[in-house]
């Protein structure tokens, strides 16, 4: 016991690695310690958290309702956002002069420099409901006074004139919580598939492992467009997130349980297992007390790996019109816009503006699911 | 001459032998199970196949006789419980070659999918085979210069490769083809061609068009095969028989090309189990995208016209042209690697 009380406080800046401290750390600690050594996953888990937080948070920091159209602006090009005007601080886009080509027949859109739009924070709005129950009516930034024929593009418009960075971030709400409601329910099937094929081996294993393997070795797009195309296009924008989320984790569970079984196996013929079954310890509480433990951050690390290939899955599916329609918005639903290359070279933003934002949260969640991979076994690096 | 039991040329080809014999003998539970999953596909959508192919030829106003009804319900089983509308579907395509009919179009889909097939194929092995030609040597030199610039450089892409789905990659790559060098990009032939039979000058029109869709497809798993072969190199590198080497005087070259790379290749190889389903979904979704005369804009037409038995006949010979893929790496994986067939 006198051990415990030597340990330094639990932030203590300097602890050392190779000493006593480092002996009775426990697992959370060691596992903080060294993912904390990876700059690059602690900067990914910021800007992870930062993304959900914008998710959460979409009709506060969208400046304009995402289905709201505008006629006199249809694609109309990003407005740069600039914070200085004439040496100071004073935050404001230029107002876009319309000129109709003639021999395009298409709107041309010219930023006029001497009709700045002063744009200014905390502005006030249409009432609505921050996270579904707080009344709001004050918006993030927006244009100070805005006059019918003023416009704040910040990211461009579509083809209706609608904002597409509100468009992108409420379809952060979405495309993000896919990806964490998918790893759910890959959780359940993968913990609880792999944990019976590594607890009780044998024939049940030997059959698990076939369907895994199965299930690997089918090309994942044609499987889930062949699922994804039965749903009937009548369903109500719930269900079909739902089933969509299904299908997408139909895949996802089957690492988790590979990764799940090699651990039951590896722990199953440890020391403190059988200790604790010879102390009389029923199955069900090994699993739980002593098992479950000893590779939850494993699970964790495959878990955030697994995100991004669900965020991704559900992107095709809905760019290639088979996953969520409209009026659902999610990344893949707007990248449906850019589908054909005329849009796209008419509007890049179509396409660039919600092709970042997939590319940067699938980064980031591949690079913190790497250090929390590389973090998951302290006690290797230690020895 | 010894006996053939002792010879080690024998022994190896009668262990190979009954290795492949054994692989094969696997894989036909799993190509039963795809067969399964396909026609749960083709059986998902509301409605059997008849009703469909009736309130079509209603639509056209076509009168539909009795008489053919019933023929077709009994050729196709259709009153029959489900598993003997399976077993009449896979004795159909088994016996016959009979895949069914793809009712949008109103001819047998063995018509509309071999040519399609083949060109996914072609697309997806000159995909492996530039994945692998770019691969390797990159990561041979960013495992040899670890932590130089170029080492970061193609870490740095490879994660950013991998975050960039196949169709984003399509759509950029043919934004900045048409908006930068002025191209329009899309299909495999330029229209002269399209039709024509297969000459020098078709061949070079292919080349040009191809060289895309290869490299769109390919950079996914290019990035991850990068990062294993210099990883698997890596480990070779740290091995006490490379010092060994470079202290008898083995010139750096020599030595690195001799052990350390051979060794690191046989993982590699390994890959290709998940490397070919994932370049064959990458094919399909870029050949919507660029509109490729492939499986994949075909695959999506039928699904989004719910015409199931072409849908499911597309899917099911995807599924088994993967398996068989995946069976030869396994081969090839057990002739370069003893270790694996000594198992």
């Amino acid at each position: 016991m006198t051990d415990i009380v030597s340990l330094p406080p639990e932030t203590g800046p300097s602890l050392d690695l190779r000493g006593k401290d480092m002996a009775v750390a426990g697992q959370w600690r060691l596992f903080w310690l060294k993912f904390k050594k990876h700059k690059v996953a602690l900067v990914s888990l910021v800007v992870i958290i930062f993304m959900y937080l914008v998710a959460a948070l979409a009709d506060f920091i969208a400046p304009y309702d995402p289905n709201a159209t505008n006629s006199r602006f249809t694609y109309a090009p990003p407005q740069v956002l600039s914070l200085l005007l004439d040496g100071s601080f004073q935050p404001h886009v230029d107002q876009l002069k319309m000129t109709l080509n003639t021999e395009s027949m298409r709107r041309e859109f010219t930023p006029d420099p001497t009709k700045p739009l002063p744009v200014s924070f905390f502005v006030p709005a249409q009432p609505y409901r921050l996270l579904g129950f707080i009344p709001m009516q004050t918006k993030l930034f927006g244009l100070a006074n805005p006059k019918p024929g003023d416009s704040m593009y910040v990211f461009g418009a579509d083809r209706l004139g609608r904002d597409i960075f509100s468009r992108v971030v409420h379809g952060a709400q979405v495309s993000l919580s896919i990806g964490l409601v998918g790893v759910f329910m890959s959780l359940i099937l993968g913990v609880t598939i792999g944990g019976i094929s590594g607890f009780f081996g044998g024939w049940v294993d030997l059959g698990i492992q076939r369907l895994i393997e199965l299930l690997r070795s089918i090309p994942t797009i044609p499987l889930w467009m062949g699922f994804a195309a039965a749903i009937p296009v009548g369903w109500p924008p719930l269900r079909t997130y739902f089933v969509i989320t299904l299908i997408v984790s139909l895949i996802g569970w089957t690492s988790l349980a590979r990764e799940v079984r090699g651990k039951f196996l590896s722990l199953r013929g440890e020391d403190f297992v059988t200790a604790a079954r010879l102390d009389g310890m029923s199955e069900i509480g090994i699993i739980f007390h002593h098992l479950v433990p000893s590779f939850i951050s494993h699970i964790i690390a495959t878990l955030t790996l697994a995100i991004p290939s669900m965020i991704l899955a559900e992107t095709a599916l809905s760019f290639l019109g088979i996953g969520l329609q409209p009026p659902i918005i999610s990344w893949g639903v707007l990248l449906q816009e850019a589908q054909n290359i005329r849009a796209v070279a008419q509007a890049p933003w179509l396409l660039f503006t919600p092709a970042a934002a997939i590319v940067i949260s699938v980064l980031a969640l591949n690079f913190l699911g790497d250090g929390l991979r590389d973090a998951a076994d302290p006690y290797e690096s230690v020895s | 001459m010894p006996p053939p039991d002792t010879n080690p040329f024998f022994r190896t080809v009668s262990f190979m032998l009954r290795y492949i014999v054994k692989r094969m003998v696997f894989a036909i539970p799993t190509l039963f199970a795809v067969s399964i999953v396909a026609f749960i596909i083709i059986q998902l959508p509301p409605g059997d196949y008849l009703t469909t192919l009736m309130a079509d030829w209603a639509s056209q106003g076509g009168a539909v006789e009795a008489g053919t009804v019933a023929a077709m319900r009994e050729r196709y089983g259709l009153d029959q419980p489900i598993y003997f509308q399976y077993y009449k579907w896979i004795a159909g395509i088994l016996m016959r070659g009979d895949f069914g009919i793809s009712f949008e179009l109103g001819k047998p889909v063995t018509e509309l999918i071999w040519n399609r097939l083949g060109f996914s194929l072609l697309l997806s092995v000159l995909t492996l085979c530039f994945v692998w030609a770019i691969a390797i040597p990159i990561g041979i030199l960013s495992a040899v210069r670890q932590y130089s610039i170029s080492d970061y450089t193609a870490t740095f892409l490879a994660f950013f490769f991998l975050a960039v789905p196949d169709f984003l990659m399509a759509l950029s790559a043919m934004y900045i083809m048409s908006a930068w060098f002025g191209q329009s990009v899309g299909g495999l032939f330029s229209p002269d061609y399209v039709d024509a039979p297969w000459s020098f000058g078709k061949l070079l029109d292919f080349a040009q068009h191809v060289w895309l869709p290869v490299v769109v497809i390919g950079l996914g798993s290019l990035a991850a095969l990068v990062r294993i072969m210099r990883a698997n190199l890596l480990d070779e590198l740290s091995k006490p028989y490379v010092t060994t080497a470079r202290a008898k005087g083995m010139s750096e070259l020599e030595l690195l090309l001799r052990y350390p790379v051979r060794l690191a290749l046989n993982p590699l190889i390994s890959t290709l189990g998940w490397i070919l389903p994932a370049v064959i979904s990458g094919e399909i979704i870029v050949s919507v995208v660029m509109s490729l005369p492939t499986t994949g804009p075909l695959l999506l037409r039928a699904l989004l016209a719910q015409d199931m038995y072409l849908a499911g006949s597309l899917i099911l010979l995807i599924s088994v042209l993967t398996i068989i893929g995946t069976l030869i790496s396994d081969i090839l994986l057990a002739i370069t690697d003893p270790r694996i067939r000594l198992q």
